[in-house]
């Protein structure tokens, strides 16, 4: 069978050695992970391998030779090579060889106990030893074999990945340590290392601890009693903010948290919440910046009122085209003025509710932007919430418009089936046949005939009132949208897949 | 390694290369037509004409600037996602296949299938419109179940080969897939 053998692309110009990593003997292939370098000490060797294998449970042994002569092929070196083979018994040994600046390179396998003398062929497959191990292409390592049937399924590259991961340990050791063995790996000219990651690890500690504190505080005084007393459990529930809030409350939990992140899936979420927030306070405090400057706060609040008015005015124009022959249809007079009336006088109270606020307004506007720099999430919550407050006459003629039409059609449909001569029975759930006297139905004639007649002009309040309601919750809906993307766009994962995408399998 | 002439499905030339690496590697690659001066020309042409006739209309010379980016970054945009100059096929027996677009710009964009999920490679015929067209695909198999195709991946999709050239493909990957066939997998 073909022999297949993964070399590291950084080794390739180390210089003679052994070769040690780990020989998978059901895919025939051998995973190199270093050269080991002369002068050593045979026993210290297999000593030190046998720590790396307690420690990262992959079966690391001395598989073969490597030599790169600068010179022509030195006679005793190749048997001097091969005379190791004996030391270290390994079936079958690997003999890599490069010549000078030759672009060739020799492979062959010395098979002591071999049964068919036959020439096996060899395929070398140099890899990227940093990428390779960084890239998630290895299995959980949850999934144990149970059947034999799982080691025949799981992909058979997965194995050579799998061994690169695990191996980190034996990447740390570079040749500025004062050790027995010389090791050439991916790592060996220096470990590789940031001092902003290391001074950002040191820090996240105790920065995590704080903040674990501070928020169990602030969640133990969200949980008081006090705060869900019913009308302000009530408001709480219906303001938008509030719900932002605890949402981002419970992300700042999950990233404070001191335990480490178990699997793959869960580390991606913590990066993307970590990300989603800065973002969202990044884009927050610009925002207050903006705001801030040139007394914006106080034109938006001196905007505000004249808009409501302007708003109210229109409604009132609205009702007094519904009050008269809307859309040239012919309305019942009398309901028409009582229902018109009605709604003008709430619109009345409603703008001098407002006129009343307004010497507050641009406080309130002040002290509500400084929330802003919780992040722009909350702003645009806030935002939706101050139009929900502001269009609450348009919520309200909407429910009194639809509970009247609802009324009105469930007694329509009751007094139909009057007219039929059935009746809905309420044990049964269906409609049954009933008689009924003469006067009950001479009497739910003359009200259905009401009813009907009626319908058309609460039934056009209706369609004008639901389309405005329709027209707002679009605009809130919208506004929802932004800030659902915000939260939930995972932006580690999209930046890593652009600038890392050797890093997501 | 020879390079052959052959046509593709709509008659455009191709060439296919076949090197044989070593007893059980092989590459085989099919250059794809190259993008035609004429074409260019016309796309190009009409795209001006169109933004000199909105000129004319409407007096604005942001209009000609605007036909010209168009026209540089579409060109820029379909050398780099649209036209693809050469696809060839790698076969490694025992390690797996490996299938390279190459795309005018320079871009490639490689998959790896391994050895264990092949199932087979075979010529498919397909009915488009009026025409029947063949087509080299790789089926798939889930290791844990043998018999199952579990995915079919179409081979030289943008070059489209006629069946001559198909054949030829076909007989060497099977060449190759017919050893492991043989020999035993696992000890």
């Amino acid at each position: 069978m073909v022999l297949k053998v993964f070399f590291p692309s950084c080794c390739s110009s180390a210089e003679s050695g052994i070769l040690i990593g780990r020989w998978i003997s059901e895919q025939n292939s051998a995973v190199i992970l270093a050269v080991v370098h002369f002068p050593f000490i045979p026993a210290q060797v297999k000593q030190y391998l046998s720590e790396v294998q307690q420690v990262t449970k992959v079966n690391v042994s001395v598989l073969g030779s490597w030599s790169n002569s600068k010179q022509e092929k030195e006679e005793s070196l190749s048997k001097f090579l091969e005379d190791l083979g004996t030391i270290f018994a390994h079936e079958p040994w690997i003999q890599i060889s490069k010549e000078g600046d030759s672009k060739f390179w020799n492979c062959s396998t010395l098979q002591k106990h071999s049964n068919n003398p036959k020439e096996e062929e060899i395929i070398l497959v140099y890899y990227d030893q940093r990428k390779v191990m960084l890239s998630h292409l290895h299995p959980p390592l949850d999934t144990a074999p149970s059947t034999d049937h799982t080691s025949d399924d799981a992909s058979k590259l997965s194995a050579v990945f799998d061994t690169v991961a695990r191996s980190k340990v034996l990447f740390m050791t570079d040749r500025y340590d004062d050790g027995p063995i010389k090791l050439t790996h991916w790592q060996s000219d220096g470990v590789e290392a940031s001092i902003i990651v290391e001074l950002l690890k040191q820090a996240a500690v105790p920065a995590c601890m704080l903040l674990t504190f501070l928020l169990s505080l602030i969640a133990g005084v969200c949980r008081s009693r006090v705060l869900k007393v019913w009308p302000l459990s009530f408001l709480w529930s219906k303001l938008s903010t509030c719900e932002q809030l605890g949402h981002r409350l419970q992300h700042l939990q999950l990233i404070s948290s001191n335990k480490k992140a178990q699997t793959q899936a869960q580390l991606m979420r913590k990066a993307n919440i970590f990300v989603s927030l800065l973002i969202d306070v990044a884009l927050g405090i610009l925002l207050m910046s903006w705001l801030y400057r040139k007394n914006r706060i106080g034109h938006l609040a001196d905007a505000l009122i004249p808009v409501a008015d302007h708003v109210a005015e229109e409604l009132q124009d609205l009702l007094q085209w519904l009050m008269g022959a809307p859309a040239g249809l012919k309305m019942n007079r009398a309901l028409d003025q009582v229902l018109g009336r009605f709604f003008l006088y709430h619109i009345h109270l409603w703008i001098s509710y407002i006129h009343l606020l307004s010497p507050f307004i641009e406080m309130i506007l002040w002290y509500v932007g400084l929330s802003a720099c919780l992040g722009l999430t909350v702003a645009l919550c806030i935002l939706s919430d101050i139009i929900a407050l502001l269009t609450f006459h348009i919520y309200c003629f909407y429910v009194y418009g639809a509970r009247l039409y609802c009324l009105k059609i469930y007694g329509l449909s009751s007094l139909w089936r009057l007219f039929r001569g059935k009746k809905w029975n309420v044990l049964r759930q269906r409609v049954d046949s009933c008689s009924y006297d003469l006067d009950q139905l001479f009497i739910g004639t003359l009200l259905f005939t009401i009813l009907l007649f009626l319908l058309p002009t609460t039934a056009l309040y209706y369609l004008v009132f639901t389309l405005l309601r329709l027209l707002v919750v679009i605009v809130q809906g919208l506004i929802h949208l932004l800030v659902d993307l915000i939260d939930s766009l995972p932006l580690y994962s999209i930046i890593l897949r652009l600038c890392r995408s050797y890093r997501l399998a | 390694m020879e390079e052959r002439r052959y046509r593709s499905a709509s008659g455009a030339p191709i060439a296919l290369r076949c090197r044989q690496h070593s007893a059980s590697c092989r590459e085989l690659a099919v250059r794809c037509p190259r993008l035609q001066l004429r074409s260019l020309s016309a796309v190009t042409s009409a795209v001006w004409l169109a933004a000199y006739g909105l000129f004319v209309l409407s007096e604005n010379s942001m209009v000609l600037s605007a036909a010209i980016f168009i026209t540089l970054i579409g060109l820029i945009i379909y050398l780099h996602f649209v036209k693809i100059d050469q696809e060839s096929l790698l076969v490694i027996g025992s390690l797996g296949i490996q299938v390279t677009s190459s795309y005018a710009s320079g871009k490639e964009s490689t998959t790896f299938i391994e050895m264990s999920q092949v199932k087979d490679v075979v010529i498919n015929e397909a009915i488009y419109m009026q025409k029947v067209i063949y087509y080299l695909c790789i089926l798939l198999q889930d290791p844990g179940d043998p018999q199952a195709v579990s995915e079919v991946v179409p081979l030289f999709q943008s070059s489209m080969p006629r069946l001559d050239c198909l054949i030829e493909v076909y007989k060497s990957c099977q060449e190759i897939l017919e050893h492991r066939k043989t020999v035993p997998q696992s000890s």
